[in-house]
């Protein structure tokens, strides 16, 4: 017993000489906007080592958001903590929290507040933040700049960090239409967002091929449209945990309900609501998109949208419209006969925008701000001003950028992080080298890029192999959306960081893929 | 008498059941059974009538006739392993269910019939795979020469039971007669690149008899890494980062024996692939003068190329290593790699260009690798095994033993022509090039892994014979545990077919519907094989 009580004083004065011939510098990331770290480091030890509220902090023990992120990151920071175990004390470093505004029961939004300034000095780091928002974010730099020794100690460098996003809206695109994510797949995901400082979960819920929120106004929707009435859907509760999920860890949930194409699920428990396609004068039995000439159809999208808003409670909500394909309506007569008298003549963009219109103020009258993919725009004349756009067509996206912005639209880009495209070799370095605002405009435009979104479609993914191919190449486009551009444009810079960072994934139980050859101390230990 | 009349409502009410079933299934019945066999059977013929299998009665017993009982443990162990697969997730709330039907498929029969079943042995390449299976009332009967084709005959069994409506396990009456198209059907994983935990390994060799694989190439050491922990040189291993940590990413000697026996168990072989004399970086930090030291102008620039092939002591480590390799490792054959040897830092090196010059090979390192090589040769087949070496080998004109391997790897010259040159040189050849399944692209990949085949060359009769088959290699450099299951599975699972089932079985259509299921079952069986395209699995994928 007296050796431990040794071996500790004995291993940190060693430490110190050590300290002193290498420095350690350990990266976080996203990288921070501004960070100085100092080669001068302080002992953390798990027992005496805690998470305090400032004095002065308007967030004080009661805090749900704050005081679950500080036992999250406890053991993050100590995974392999457990009482007793006699590890080295140094010094007594407490973390300090101080936090302005309180909101610890509210969701994050489109305003909120998410710069922090982090000071660790010797014994003691202060945490001050604006919002729990940005504690969150801040709390997160600070579990990354925690390193062990290889006596197993815990060490942290002197630092001083001021950050804060470049972007606003950071999101990541889960498809659970194409192949049904089970629950734990969906808040793993959410626990990675959280480590790379994503903030928006753009949940891609139902498109052709399955309907799996079970709606409680409609819950044909999902008994007939999902691909299993029980196994594969997601109940109320299930969303309401999600949503709560993401609360915790700052992470803004966006629904998509995309219409009126991707819709061939709705049909099914939804009679009347799709259009019927004709085959030589006589319906065909298939049907296109939402009909969007009988008024049952706006009847039954109010409706739904009403319980949307009531589910989940961001004020953005993702309204689709792309893709649709005129060849069905083209073929029914009743379609034909309503262009007639719309004077819409042969143009079907013109019913399409005619739909969208709708349904975009029927949002509007919500209270709610729509998202719409790109085709919108690029159809139609009229859009609501508020409108955010989203820009997912691979070829010229920064014409569309300019073009968008112009019209004095706030824009998310999304086209060049399409990252269920795989192939062979270190495709981050592309994700990494997206410059968002680098499209002709003025300096008014470029600020309507509001952020942008990593999107994993579902043709080929699900449960099985998401993780890997989610992590670490979507924290390329963390960086781009978080960090000053200037200082991130190197990716042979960023590549040492971003190894560091996916070991770090694995160690938080995230099963993340190699960048390329090399290994962890703690490798992935699951199948 | 008496029975009979106490049995007879039961009797009336099964079958009034069974008929209202079967109208229900007769649809759904061939899609059902036929699609998710994978690989599909050499002869295959299956009827509407369908059985029922109760996890409560049904068993997998030694045939009266075998030549195995219940001392052979590959066989049982087989048994409960195929049971679990079947029922595991049915048996605990069917107990109940102790009614023997009429339509009960009672047991099946495994009938081992040579005289040796091999039951302690180990799986070779001339190993007799094929097997027979019977499927009727009230016995399904396996018959196969040894426990090898039991095996694969077992894992057809489980694939023809399939599951209705009301959750119970039906069977339709079937027979089939199976055997492999080519011997040698692998997959190469690489521990070098990155190293991969023993479980990985072996939810691999699992996953290997689920498609009847039979040769796990263990692509054991490489430049960045040499986990392969030697009892004669442990320093390769425990020495200045010869692994990536020497007690974290080893491999033990207990961890390779259980990774063989584990193997074995499933009928498949495992050939270690270490290979020289380029791509060894990781061994020099071990052995010291064991590499070549490169120059810089007329001084040694401190870093190091392929095995030095002038020094004596580099053959004797050969030899004493080598020894080491053939005890541990069971196979016959043993890959002796040979691929991507890098000549500048043997033309940077003064003595070796002395010894160009006594050797007369001029300026031609090829002669100096073949040099290498052909002593390497004769030091192995010291050891009494056969070898594998990678096409460059033979490529580079190295003198052969007749029984030699060569594997074919490279996309040029096309590896059409690499497969004709190698077999008309009376080679035996196996096939990976088109097969580097770590080459990833988005989409069905596997459609163009499936149309491959390996005796798609122009040559004679006598030349395709040679073919003894091919290998999916999944290389690490960006493959680890984290995602090798689902980028190899069931990706490799096409080569599979193509390996095992007969050469017209190409239609990619047909394919496609069974190996959907196949993956689910695999899903099911806890492979995390990811999906072909849009849709979904009974049983989702649970684990994360």
């Amino acid at each position: 017993m007296r050796l431990t009580a040794l071996l500790p004083v004995r291993s940190c004065l060693l430490l110190v000489v050590v300290s002193v011939c290498v420095q350690q510098v350990h990266g976080v990331w996203p990288l921070p906007q501004q960070l100085h770290q100092s080669a001068d480091r302080g002992c953390l030890s798990p027992q005496r080592f805690s998470f305090t509220y400032g004095r002065d902090s308007a967030a004080q023990t009661g805090c749900s958001v704050l005081d679950a992120a500080f036992k999250r990151y406890f053991s993050i920071i100590f995974p392999d903590f457990t009482k007793g175990s006699g590890l080295l004390m140094c010094e007594n470093q407490s973390n300090r929290l101080s936090v302005k505004t309180g909101g610890c029961d509210g969701y994050p939004d489109e305003d909120s507040d998410e710069s922090y300034n982090l000071s660790v000095s010797e014994g003691q780091a202060v945490l001050r933040s604006v919002t729990v928002w940005g504690a969150l974010r801040g709390l997160e730099s600070f579990s990354q700049l925690v390193y062990q020794d290889d006596y197993g100690s815990y060490f942290i460098n002197k630092t001083e960090i001021v950050d804060f996003p470049r972007f606003a809206f950071r999101g990541l695109l889960l498809d659970t239409s194409r192949h049904y994510l089970p629950l734990h797949a969906i808040l793993k995901t959410l626990d990675a967002m959280a480590y790379s400082k994503f903030n928006v979960f753009h949940w891609h819920i139902v498109d052709d091929p399955s309907f799996p929120y079970q709606s409680r106004t409609f819950p044909d929707l999902s008994n007939k449209g999902a691909f299993h009435p029980f196994t594969h859907i997601y109940t109320q509760s299930d969303v309401m945990r999600v949503i709560e999920h993401a609360r915790m860890r700052g992470i803004r949930v966006v629904p998509e309900f995309d219409s009126p194409g991707h819709t061939q699920s709705w049909g099914k428990g939804q009679p009347g609501l799709l259009t019927p396609c004709y085959k030589g004068g006589v319906p065909s039995g298939s049907f296109g998109p939402v009909d969007p000439t009988i008024d049952t159809t706006y009847k039954f999208m109010e409706s739904l949208l009403k319980e949307v808003k009531f589910v989940f409670p961001d004020s953005y909500v993702h309204l689709g419209g792309d893709e649709v394909s005129f060849a069905c309506w083209q073929s029914n007569p009743n379609v034909r006969k309503f262009m007639e008298k719309m004077g819409f003549g042969k143009d079907f963009t013109k019913l399409e925008s005619f739909y969208m219109e709708s349904i975009m103020n029927m949002t509007a009258a919500l209270n709610r701000t729509s998202i719409v993919w790109q085709d919108v725009f690029d159809y139609h004349e009229r859009i609501p001003q508020d409108t955010v756009l989203e820009i997912w067509k691979g070829e010229k996206y920064q014409a569309e950028l300019s073009r968008m912005t112009q019209a004095g639209h706030r824009v998310l880009l999304s086209a060049p992080w399409y990252i269920n495209h795989i192939s062979y070799g270190q495709d981050w370095r592309n994700s990494y080298a997206v410059q968002p605002q680098n499209f002709s405009g003025t300096e008014e435009q470029k600020k309507l890029v509001i952020g942008g979104e990593v999107a994993m479609w579902g043709e080929y993914v699900d449960a099985t192999n998401l993780t890997p191919r989610l992590w670490p190449r979507a924290c390329a486009a963390a960086e781009r959306l978080w960090s000053n551009e200037e200082k991130t444009l190197n990716a042979d810079l960023a590549f040492p960081r971003l190894e560091e960072f996916r070991c770090e994934l694995l160690r938080r139980g995230i099963q993340a893929e190699p960048l390329f050859v090399g290994h962890c101390k703690h490798e992935y230990d699951g199948l | 008498m008496y029975c009979l009349l106490k049995c007879a409502p039961l009797i009336l009410a099964v079958a009034v059941c069974h008929g209202w079933l079967f109208g229900d299934f007769v649809g759904k019945q061939k899609e059902l059974d036929e699609i998710s066999l994978w690989p599909l059977p050499q002869k295959f013929q299956s009827s509407a009538v369908a059985f029922k299998l109760s996890p409560a009665s049904f068993q997998i017993v030694h045939a009266k006739q075998s030549s195995a009982g219940p001392s052979c443990s590959i066989l049982v162990n087989a048994f409960r392993r195929y049971f679990e697969y079947m029922f595991g997730d049915l048996k605990k709330h069917e107990k109940s269910r102790k009614k023997v039907y009429d339509s009960d498929l009672a047991e099946l029969q495994v009938w081992i019939t040579s005289a040796d079943p091999e039951c302690d042995g180990y799986p070779s390449l001339q190993t007799d795979e094929s097997y027979e299976l019977s499927v009727d009332e009230p016995s399904a009967v396996l018959k196969a020469a040894n426990v090898w084709g039991a095996l694969r005959g077992l894992e057809t069994f489980s694939q023809l039971v399939y599951r209705d409506d009301y959750g119970a396990n039906n069977i339709n009456k079937t027979d089939i007669s199976d055997f492999p198209r080519f011997a040698h059907r692998g997959i190469l994983l690489d521990s070098s690149r990155h190293f991969l935990p023993l479980k990985v390994i072996l939810a691999n060799l699992e996953a290997m008899a689920m498609n009847k694989f039979n040769v796990f190439h263990w692509h054991i050491v490489d430049d960045p890494s040499f986990p392969y922990m030697s009892r004669t040189f442990p320093d390769l291993s425990q020495k200045r980062k010869g692994a990536y940590h020497p007690f974290t990413h080893v491999y033990t000697p207990s961890d390779v024996k259980m990774v063989i026996e584990f193997a074995r168990m499933r009928g498949i072989r495992v050939i270690p692939e270490f290979d020289t004399p380029g791509h060894t970086q990781s061994w020099g930090n071990g052995i010291k003068g064991l590499l070549t030291p490169c120059y810089s102008g007329s001084s040694p620039s401190g870093t190091f190329g392929p095995v030095n092939p002038i020094l004596n002591s580099s053959y004797d480590f050969m030899t004493q290593f080598f020894k080491e390799i053939s005890t541990v490792f069971p196979d016959a054959y043993i890959h002796l790699g040979g691929d991507e040897v890098d000549f500048s830092c043997w033309k940077s090196n003064p003595d070796i260009q002395k010894f160009m010059v006594q050797q007369g090979f001029g300026t031609d390192y090829s002669k100096l690798e073949s040099f290498y090589i052909q002593r390497l040769l004769d030091i192995v087949a010291a050891t009494k095994k056969g070898y594998m070496v990678w096409q460059e080998v033979f490529d580079n004109g190295v003198k052969l033993k007749a029984d030699t391997q060569i594997h074919v790897w490279k996309e040029r010259p096309q590896y059409q022509d690499e497969m004709a040159k190698v077999t008309a040189a009376g080679f035996n050849a196996l096939l990976s090039t088109p097969w580097y399944l770590n080459r990833i692209s988005y989409g069905q990949d596997w459609v163009n892994i499936y149309k491959a085949d390996p005796q798609n060359f122009t040559g004679t009769d006598a030349q395709k014979k040679l073919v003894i088959g091919g290998e999916a290699c999944l290389w690490g450099e960006y493959v680890d545990a984290t995602n090798l299951t689902p980028r190899l599975w069931p990706r490799a699972s096409a080569v599979a077919e193509r390996l095992w089932s007969d050469k017209s079985v190409t239609d990619v259509g047909n394919a496609y519907k069974r190996l959907v299921q196949h993956r689910c079952r695999m899903v099911k069986r806890g492979i995390p094989a990811e999906p072909l395209f849009v849709g979904h699995c009974r049983q989702e994928y649970m684990g994360l």
